[in-house]
């Protein structure tokens, strides 16, 4: 009997941690990385104004205009299209599409890459608060 | 009696050979191909290219593209392909990775890559590669462009459902399976394509 209450309490034990797991997987990283960005000096972040910073155009090398919404769009609840290869990107609002902001690590790699893509550059943690505070309200 | 086994074994490895040619039904000669290429590649039950799947390459290559299995290029063009060099410059678009995920999907396709697989196409474009200038491109790989070269621009960069020949699941129906045989192939737009 002891046995199998001690059976009982492990069962539940590991049924919490896998609960708690899941939800920490499925929240956003948004708020953790937020913080980070103002531990580099960066706050009060904002959405004004990145409207009209998504649709800005910057020349590339290859002479070709690029902007955030060459890919994905400028309505950001629908799905964009990867300009090279024609792959479908999944929609940047975090209201439509929340799996997308789940992981820091993805956050973190895809900011890089775009900012240096469409404008040939990394983007300032102060950019980068403002974006995430933008996607957050669409 | 020593000679008469050598004899033996040479007439066996030709007889294997010609079989093999015979056999070898993908529509050409396979000039380039070596005899060791014919003999390992009808020896080989595994037709296409193994089918394997890593999250961390499926999250680092997949997001933008088809993610090519790793047995379609030899580990010498992988390696070429994934240093931190080219990666910032991606044909053009930007793929950093981190260095330890660059690491580890390195790893990965290198572990896969054409010239270790058994696989028959893997074979194939493994023996049709320089391996002191592998190929930065699968559809540069000599066995791969010789498969393609009969396509014109209307089928393949002007048709607006393929647009380019690296495209493979535009006309490959089975690519993501690692199956890429002829009579899984249909070009959009063109149905009534025939090779």
């Amino acid at each position: 009997m002891k046995r199998n209450l001690r059976v009982l309490v492990a069962s539940v034990f590991v049924a919490v941690l896998f609960c708690g797991q899941s939800f920490a997987a499925g929240g956003s990283a948004i708020p953790e990385m937020l913080k980070a960005f103002e531990a580099q000096g960066a706050g009060n972040f904002s959405a004004d104004g990145v409207k009209d910073l998504w649709v800005r155009e910057f020349k590339a090398k290859d002479g070709k205009m690029r902007s955030c919404s060459t890919c994905h769009g400028t309505d950001l609840t629908q799905s964009g299209k990867h300009a090279r290869t024609g792959k479908v990107i999944d929609p940047m609002a975090l209201s439509v599409n929340p799996e997308r902001f789940t992981k820091a690590k993805k956050i973190k790699k895809w900011f890089k890459r775009n900012c240096k893509w469409a404008w040939g550059r990394e983007c300032t943690a102060q950019e980068k608060g403002n974006f995430l505070t933008y996607f957050k309200g669409l | 009696m020593f000679i008469d086994k050598k004899v033996l074994i040479f007439g066996v490895l030709a007889a294997i050979s010609s079989v093999s040619a015979w056999a070898d039904n993908d529509g050409d000669e396979g000039r380039e191909d070596g005899f060791a290429s014919r003999a390992m590649s009808f020896f080989s039950h595994k037709d296409g290219v193994e089918n394997v799947s890593n999250q961390l390459y499926n999250e680092s290559c997949g997001e933008c593209h088809f993610a090519y299995q790793p047995g379609l290029l030899p580990s010498g063009s992988w390696q070429r392909l994934l240093s931190s060099d080219q990666l910032a410059d991606h044909f053009g678009e930007n793929a950093e990775l981190d260095e330890a995920d660059r690491k580890k999907v390195l790893d990965f396709v290198t572990r896969y890559a054409a010239e270790k697989s058994d696989y028959r196409i893997s074979i194939k474009i493994a023996n049709s590669v320089s391996s002191s200038n592998p190929p930065m491109r699968i559809t540069k790989t000599r066995y791969i462009d010789r498969k393609h070269h009969e396509l014109s621009d209307r089928e393949v960069k002007n048709n607006k459902g393929v647009r380019f020949l690296g495209n493979c699941t535009a006309c490959h129906r089975k690519a993501k399976e690692g199956v890429y045989e002829e009579d899984t192939v249909s070009i959009p737009n063109f149905p009534n394509w025939e090779d």
